[in-house]
């Protein structure tokens, strides 16, 4: 008998005792959202909070003026290098003047994007109520190394299209068969005496450009 | 670890020694106070936490009532993804399928994500004696590893260590595993941190193989759920070439619309945040991201035996956020390790008799280690009734023997109480002695008088009273 048969039969026999009752319908009598789903300028406020709340730097701009803000932030941390992820849009590295970008064709390594200053993303979606961006290896996010490694992680939110209330609303949006890293602020530990610390190792620098029309 | 569980000393033994250990109970009270505090603002935050934790509970009840047909669909899920689904009878199973697939990769080092399952199949140890070093990652099992010590907390394994104590082991014992501590290492956290991603990025640059757990597994989609703080969870699930995933077979759910329940429970009840910094979600393999080769290992080590107990088998609903831990004062006051086994806890009390059996000393003990003050059942996410349980186990443990001389005691009792003018007898015997009576119970009574006083006995029996004053 293989493992496989002894503990499906295993969980059989041990399941003998439930085939007579009847089973209740799951109770879902939750909310699906804690905040107002249908006012995108609250949702909006409510996610730059909870962003900032953990740590994550949190700006907006137009969609006109994105290339410039996403110029001036890559240098005020003075970066130099930053990896682009294929399906970047044209437009948003193009007042990046003096950094190098790396675009990925697939071939940038852990080790080369160990020593890239930045890397700048968009995302599927964010949520309000939590706070949390969510990637998925779309177009303009890249592949899951790309988003981890670099130091420095800058990520376009584009408002109200993006911005969903809840975590019952946002996942009927993503697609289970995709790879998907949900990032709540940047990476923190509380290992230490139950103290939070921002920045072990993912990104230690969040930003997130919440950007409107 | 260095050391393994077995032959732990019983719960009552450990649990004095630990009691007697002042830095220890210093610690242990900071943190578990720190964080019963956010947790309880963080809960509530949501006005439909009742609602959620009923669904939680529905869920896992229904998924456990038709485990094997949704780990059936799970296996087709993942297979069809790109993965590969190995099933675990038992621990030795277990290791030998991960040390098989590593040997096999031609790598002698693999990196960890923290993982129960792992800690509970002894993998680590498994692989050493294979020739395979496997290097933790998460920040508090380093400090464990390095310090060759125990996890004594299922989310924080190194509560019991101060920030003082986990630089000194930093300071001596990082050199040995890798890169070495940073000269002037302070025990600030936020230092002790820099100089755990620094230390560890190395090996994460180089790993060829990931072992990691789960914390959830959707059975409609084969998509599994890791949820972490630090990044090193990331770092694993993406840079290898290789991923191999241990996980428990109750840790299937049956749709990708379930994780709308635990995303919003698990966090909040687990580090007291509305999102915990990153969940990583994969099915399979994907193409040109992440590891090239995914293998799942599901193991039952003795969760059908909890299965088989009508009472018992709520504990498998367990998504081990360790809140029953930190508002528990026996976990409080005897830490960790006093439990004997990776689940620490009043969920570690309920679990670990379940997976093991009762016939070691220790694990006879666990039901006992409790007051049965239902603090666990208030907080626990998905309403395990702990202390039902415990109660449950507890007579288990004592239809299996009990001890002798309390076997005697209870049966001379049946008989005098079966017999009144025996009990009236014995009544008034009590009662003329009772200047005769010590404090302390002689020979195998004296454990439970350490911590007692013996009641008094009044000078007349109840009735004898009765009669004089009242007919």
């Amino acid at each position: 008998m293989t493992s496989r048969d002894l503990i499906l039969g295993r969980i059989r026999a041990a399941l003998g005792d439930t085939g007579t009752v009847a089973e209740q319908p799951l109770p879902r009598r939750y909310l699906s959202a804690h905040a107002p789903a249908d006012d995108p300028a609250a949702l909006l406020d409510l996610l730059h909070r909870n962003l900032t709340d953990y740590r994550a730097l949190v700006h907006r701009c137009t969609e006109a003026e994105l290339p410039s803000r996403i110029a001036e932030l890559l240098a005020a941390r003075g970066s130099r290098t930053v990896a682009v992820p294929a399906g970047l849009p044209d437009g948003w590295l193009t007042a990046a003047v003096g950094v190098e970008p790396l675009p990925d064709d697939g071939s940038l390594t852990a080790a080369r994007l160990d020593a890239v200053d930045s890397v700048v993303t968009g995302c599927a979606l964010a949520v309000a109520e939590t706070g949390t961006i969510v990637l998925d290896g779309g177009p303009g996010q890249g592949r899951r190394l790309l988003s981890l490694v670099p130091d420095h992680h800058l990520c376009v939110v584009r408002a109200p299209e993006q911005v969903v209330a809840s975590v019952p609303l946002a996942l009927p949006r993503l697609d289970p068969a995709r790879p998907q890293t949900w990032i709540s602020g940047p990476s923190a530990t509380s290992d230490i005496e139950l103290d939070r610390v921002v920045g072990v190792h993912g990104p230690r620098t969040l930003e997130v450009l919440l950007v409107t029309v | 670890m260095s050391d393994t569980f077995l032959g732990m000393p019983a719960f009552p033994q450990a649990a004095a020694r630990a009691v007697r250990d002042r830095q220890l109970r210093a610690n242990l009270r900071h943190a578990t106070h720190t964080i019963r505090d956010k947790r309880a603002r963080a809960v509530a935050e949501l006005p439909d936490w009742a609602e959620l934790r009923s669904a939680g509970k529905a869920i896992k009840d229904h998924t456990l009532r038709h485990l094997d047909r949704y780990l059936v669909q799970l296996e087709e899920a993942v297979t069809a993804a790109g993965g590969t689904v190995h099933w675990a009878a038992d621990a030795e199973e277990a290791n030998r399928i991960v040390a098989g697939l590593v040997h096999a990769t031609g790598t002698t080092e693999v990196v960890k994500v923290k993982s129960m399952a792992t800690q509970e199949i002894g993998l680590n140890e498994a692989l050493a004696a294979e020739g395979v070093t496997a290097y933790e990652t998460d920040l508090a099992e380093l400090i464990v590893q390095l310090g060759e010590d125990r996890p004594s907390h299922i989310l924080v394994p190194a509560i019991h260590r101060n920030r003082a104590e986990i630089r000194e082991i930093f300071a001596d014992r990082m050199a040995s595993w890798g890169r070495p501590a940073p000269e002037g290492l302070t025990d600030s956290p936020a230092e002790l941190a820099e100089a755990a991603r620094l230390h560890l990025r190395e090996k994460f640059l180089r790993a060829e193989v990931a072992v990691s757990g789960a914390n959830f597994m959707v059975a409609e989609t084969g998509t599994l759920v890791v949820v972490e703080s630090e990044g090193n969870g990331r770092m694993c699930l993406t840079l290898p070439r290789t991923l191999i995933s241990v996980v428990g077979i109750e840790k299937v759910v049956p749709t990708w619309r379930d994780l709308e329940v635990f995303l919003q429970l698990l966090p909040r009840s687990s580090t007291a945040e509305r999102m915990n910094p990153y969940t990583s979600l994969w099915a399979g393999t994907t193409r040109g991201d992440g590891p090239s080769e995914f293998h799942l290992v599901l193991l039952d080590n003795g969760r059908t035996a909890a299965l088989a107990d009508q009472v018992g088998r709520q504990a498998l609903r367990c998504i081990r956020c360790s809140a029953c831990l930190n508002v528990c004062p026996v976990y409080e006051r005897a830490g960790g390790h006093a439990y004997g086994s990776v689940y620490p806890g009043p969920i570690g009390a309920v679990l670990t008799p379940q997976l093991r059996g009762t016939a070691s000393p220790v694990d006879a003990s666990l039901p006992y280690a409790s007051s049965l003050c239902g603090a666990c059942y208030e907080v626990c996410p998905v309403a395990i009734d702990i202390p039902e349980v415990l109660v449950h186990l507890r007579e288990r443990v004592a239809e299996q023997g009990g001890h002798p001389v309390e076997r005697a005691a209870v049966a001379a009792a049946g008989y005098v109480l079966d017999h009144p003018a025996a009990l009236a007898a014995a009544e008034r015997l009590a009662g003329r002695t009772r200047a005769l009576h010590p404090r302390r119970l002689p020979g195998p009574g004296r454990a439970w008088t350490d911590s007692r006083d013996l009641p008094e006995v009044p000078a007349e029996p109840f009735r004898d009273w009765w009669r004089r004053n009242r007919t």
